[in-house]
């Protein structure tokens, strides 16, 4: 903020001058009431006496829908029940129809044939390599005795991402008509149900749903759903003004233009956004498993809750695989070019179909006849967990010491200091400065939001945990950020290096966020470090490949401009490259503290002590109220600090665009 | 303006026209237009803080014209065609097609219009990435709900007219611009519009297919003599292709006429700047530089008052002798002296002939 290198002209800089005086008095007297904490407490620890009931107002109001609303989540229950049961029984338990020995059973899709399946799509959209890639994962869920509840995860994700998919475009395509509602309504929406951690989301869906897979649907539905109503919007946005007045001029009706020429054209986007559903949906898919979606994610769980390692990794290892052939298909037929218009027989038409539905019916009837096409026989399934627990004893005996040391050292030396300093931050010292920087960054509106949303984190009574929360999701994001912007500037600047960071950094995208945990807590056990490592390798990503990103898109004419000046590497670095890179690098920071915060959350299963341990707790109590309260001061946490860094770069850029 | 008059002796109905149009954006453009009496100063609009895209046109096209647009950019050309389609609602003014107000056409009424009546091509050929060559070109008939089989006739009948038989399974990113920009033309033909307008359509092209383009066009319309209303920022490009100009500045018309009168006889400062490297060989003609018939005239060479001065100035410089003017009829009308060609040739008239 105090960025006076961009010198502008003086007359912007006195009109600059007072704000960066509100936000100096601001942090002194955030200090000032720091030091006079013995005399006036109230002002450091927010009173007990003047707390606002939220959570018991919230979990009044869930128990009412909860007693006049239970027949209408009853009845949604049952319609949602049908199709995913139809999906559950054709990919894993097959159809049972009647009751005792008269039961008839048909059998579920043969393993076989989903395998040729996959096989057959990666082959369709991507040649040789993806059939493999997909073929061959799949394969591997059935080679290591883990097909069964694989494809219970694999039947929620096929029955929820069509469903995400249709409300988000119907959504998107709604607020693309209506701009004020959408940005009244739909846009702040869809921020706070992305900044809402996924347990939190889980707590409702209980309350009203129990614990079952329809549950696990919804909650899935509503955290997978905004980044397609965000495609469709981005997309429909983005379609050439050229196209839209060819629409107009072709005579076109208003239907005609969104679903024959605005839709079509903005295709690419909303692939992007079907990726990221499926992605999304993976990902709280497993998180469910806690309340009923059974699965992998389960697996998972009951491994990591009775630290059986080897089966933790298995079950996690297989919940990667599927994820890196979802991701790599649904890539790959964005991608696709488009195909040429129908023509021809019924077979040049649908011919992929017949032999998918071919390939399925075949080794299904196959099956009745030769046992092994139904379940992968026991005999030749691998079990890769006594090498994963084999390895963790190993290390154990060999490395326990060193390992014992750096995480001692690290908890000493850099975390329990930092948690001390930030479990004593004064609530009001803390708002006064926020709302000082969201004046001056963004003008009085963005001052009253931040404002608003802070003193909910104070009043709600938690202050503490929220002040937890955000040292642990602040030392990850700082770590992210040391380890990752130079790592994406290294990126940047060897096209050999970036050869393999970004794959790399890819790859741990995919991975849904439970499963980076398993191999942390493998080394460090539970705790802060585990924590504090799992939570730096999820949100390194977006610094990385924001910085890389950043200093690629650096104008050629801006670097040669500098080289002619008679720059030398670091000065065309210093006063070239990175200001202009800045306000993306900002950007990527500003996405890593959103994922820190998430994973953060999630790291509560591995005993931190903070909001996400709130909400476990009130998971594991059904307490709607607080759950959703400390859910919410998560939310806030990160639109604060999103909003923040928003308005810098925005600034930012709109004095480059000046000067 | 004085010179729509000169420009209007084409003895065919007007097709297109507009009076006193207005597009002003900004909040309450219309109210501030209506207080101030339908017209207003820049200095009024800009106190307003009001941008005035389109300012007080007043334009006739004739049936079978080819009327061109010309401005730099920012000087309210492609608001203006805009407006001429109603694809931007005009804040003020009249709009007629056919004698019909387009202004007062319900939605349907302009969907209807432009089904059938409009074809529009654009700068960046707005071709659909999802759909073919042949299904890009069908397109309009598609929403007029024209069947499968008829409607791709028609549009291969337009593929062959614009010459890209053969790649009508090509998706537009296979193409090169030029071609893209064929299939632009063809899809726009599909519907047999009356009117046709083009936004900048050769703009986006390098120099050497721009000017391929150019001579399509000319062969095209020379075949279906459409009713076109051209945008271009390119004077050489208008001077290769109008019936009449427009020349626009700050959202206002400054001169309409035709080229050999705007290159002769430019209204003001800015048309002049614009004329004075324009080969005048190419756009005057004999007509426009004659002077009365002498007594022994009959006797001379002969040529056409429409004969553009380039096509006999060798001629004329070899035979050192003064050749007689005809009109269409064989009528002698003046005639010219080797001297006044050799000015031309060498820009000494400008200035003389007005």
């Amino acid at each position: 903020m105090t960025d006076v290198t961009a010198s502008p002209a003086p007359g912007i800089a006195k009109a600059d001058d007072p704000g960066r005086y509100v936000v100096m008095i601001a942090v002194a007297a955030a200090l000032a009431v720091f030091l006079l904490r013995d005399r006036m407490p109230a002002l450091t620890t927010y009173p007990d006496g003047a707390i606002i009931p939220f959570k018991e107002w919230v979990g009044a109001v869930m128990n009412w829908l909860k007693v006049n609303l239970t027949w209408f989540t009853r009845s949604i229950a049952a319609v949602m029940d049908v199709p995913l049961r139809f999906a559950i029984n054709l990919l894993a338990k097959g159809f049972k129809f009647g009751y005792g020995p008269q039961a008839v059973v048909l059998p579920r899709l043969s393993w076989l044939g989903v395998v040729g399946v996959m096989g057959w799509l990666g082959y369709l959209y991507g040649g040789w390599r993806l059939a493999l890639l997909c073929g061959g994962g799949f394969f591997a869920l059935a080679l290591f005795g883990v097909w069964d509840n694989a494809m219970l995860t694999l039947a929620l994700i096929v029955i929820c991402v069509p469903f995400c998919v249709v409300t988000g475009l119907l959504v998107g395509i709604w607020s693309y008509r209506s701009p004020g509602f959408n940005g009244y309504v739909i846009t702040p929406a869809l921020d706070l149900m992305q900044t809402i951690p996924t347990f939190a989301y889980l707590i409702p869906m209980l309350l009203l749903y129990g614990a079952s897979p329809v549950s696990a649907l919804l909650a899935t539905g509503l955290f997978a759903t905004p980044p397609m109503v965000r495609a469709t919007l981005l997309g429909l946005n983005k379609v050439p003004p050229e196209i839209r007045d060819f629409a107009d001029m072709a005579g076109c009706t208003r239907r005609q233009k969104l679903w024959r020429v605005l839709l079509p054209s903005a295709k690419p986007s909303l692939m992007i956004g079907v990726n990221q559903v499926i992605m999304l949906a993976l990902n709280m898919v497993i998180i469910s498993s806690m309340i009923g979606a059974g699965g992998l994610g389960y697996d998972v769980l009951l491994a990591l809750r009775a630290l059986k390692i080897g089966q933790a990794m298995e079950a996690g290892l297989a919940i990667v695989i599927i994820a890196i052939v979802l991701d790599r298909l649904s890539q790959a037929m964005a991608r696709r070019e488009p195909a040429p218009a129908a023509e021809g027989s019924t077979w040049a038409r649908h011919g992929n179909i017949i032999i998918a539905v071919g390939l399925l019916a075949l080794t299904t009837l196959f099956a009745f006849a030769v046992p092994a096409l139904a379940s992968f026989p026991k005999s030749l399934t691998v079990t890769t967990a006594p090498l994963w627990k084999a390895g963790v004893d190993w290390l154990t005996l060999n490395l326990f010491d060193t390992i014992e040391t750096v995480r001692v050292f690290v908890l000493l030396n850099f975390l329990n200091p930092l948690r001390a300093a930030f479990e004593g931050l004064p609530w009001l010292g803390v708002l006064l400065v926020i709302v000082a920087l969201g004046w001056r960054l963004g003008g009085w509106r963005l001052a009253l939001l931040v404002g608003l949303l802070g003193f909910f984190a104070a009043s709600s009574g938690l202050w503490v945990p929220a002040m937890q929360t955000l040292y642990l999701a602040g030392a990850a994001t700082l770590v992210a950020c040391l380890l990752g912007i130079p790592l994406g500037i290294w990126a940047s600047r060897s096209n050999r290096v970036e050869a393999v960071v970004v794959p790399v950094i890819d790859t741990l995208q995919t991975i849904p966020m439970f499963c980076i945990i398993i191999p942390v807590v493998m080394l460090f056990r539970v705790g802060d470090v585990t924590a504090l490592i799992a939570t730096v390798a999820f949100a390194i990503v977006p610094a990385v490949r924001y910085t890389n990103h950043g200093l690629r898109q650096v104008p050629v004419q801006l670097i040669e401009a500098g080289q002619v000046a008679g720059c030398t590497r670091w000065q065309l670095f210093r006063h070239v490259q990175l200001p202009v890179a800045m306000p993306e690098i900002m950007l990527g920071i500003n996405q890593a503290i959103l994922l820190a915060l998430s994973m953060i959350i999630i790291c509560a299963m591995v005993g931190t002590r903070d909001l996400g341990q709130e909400i476990f707790k009130a998971l594991a109590k059904a307490d709607s109220g607080r759950g959703i309260v400390a859910g919410l001061v998560i939310a806030f946490i990160g639109i604060i600090a999103d909003r923040l860094i928003t308005a810098w770069v925005a600034r930012r850029k709109r004095r480059g665009g000046l000067a | 303006m004085d010179k729509t008059a000169a420009g209007a002796a084409l003895p065919r109905p007007v097709k297109l026209s507009c009076h006193n149009l207005w597009k002003v954006f900004g909040g309450h453009a219309a109210q501030f237009l209506a207080a101030h009496g339908g017209k207003a100063t820049t200095a009024e609009l800009e106190a307003a803080h009001l941008v005035g895209a389109v300012r007080d046109v007043s334009i006739a096209v004739q049936e079978g014209e080819t009327f061109i647009i010309m401005g730099l950019s920012g000087s309210g050309k492609s608001t203006l065609v805009r407006c001429l389609s109603r694809l931007i609602e005009p804040t003020a003014g009249e709009l007629t097609v056919d004698g019909q107000d387009l202004l007062k056409a319900t939605d349907a009424e302009l969907i209807d219009i432009r089904r059938h009546k409009m074809g529009m091509v654009f700068q960046h050929f707005a071709l659909l990435p999802h759909l073919n060559v042949l299904d890009n070109v069908a397109f309009p008939l598609l929403i007029q709900g024209v069947e499968r089989k008829a409607r791709e006739d028609r549009a291969m009948q337009m593929i062959e007219l614009v010459s890209l038989k053969g790649r009508e399974r090509r998706f537009p990113a296979e193409l090169s611009g030029g071609q893209q920009q064929r299939v632009g033309i063809a899809r726009s033909l599909a519907v047999e519009p009356e009117i046709w307008f083009l936004d900048e359509p050769f703009s986006a092209l390098d120099p050497l297919i721009r000017r391929e383009m150019q001579a399509e066009l000319i062969r095209l319309q020379g075949v279906l003599k459409k009713t076109i209303i051209f945008i271009t920022h390119d004077f050489d490009e208008a001077i290769r292709l109008a019936d009449r100009i427009a020349i626009m500045k700050d959202g206002e018309i400054i001169q309409i006429g035709k080229p050999e009168e705007l290159v002769s006889n430019p209204a003001t400062d800015y048309v002049a700047r614009f004329t004075q490297d324009v080969n005048r060989a190419r756009v005057l003609t004999a007509g426009g530089i004659m002077l009365p018939a002498s007594a022994g005239a009959a006797s001379l060479r002969r040529v056409k008052s429409s004969a553009k001065i380039e096509s006999f100035a060798s001629d004329i410089v070899e035979a050192a002798t003064p050749f007689a003017v005809e009109d269409g009829a064989g009528d002698i009308i003046g005639e010219i002296a080797p001297r006044a060609v050799i000015d031309v040739l060498t820009g000494k008239s400008r200035g003389a002939a007005a």
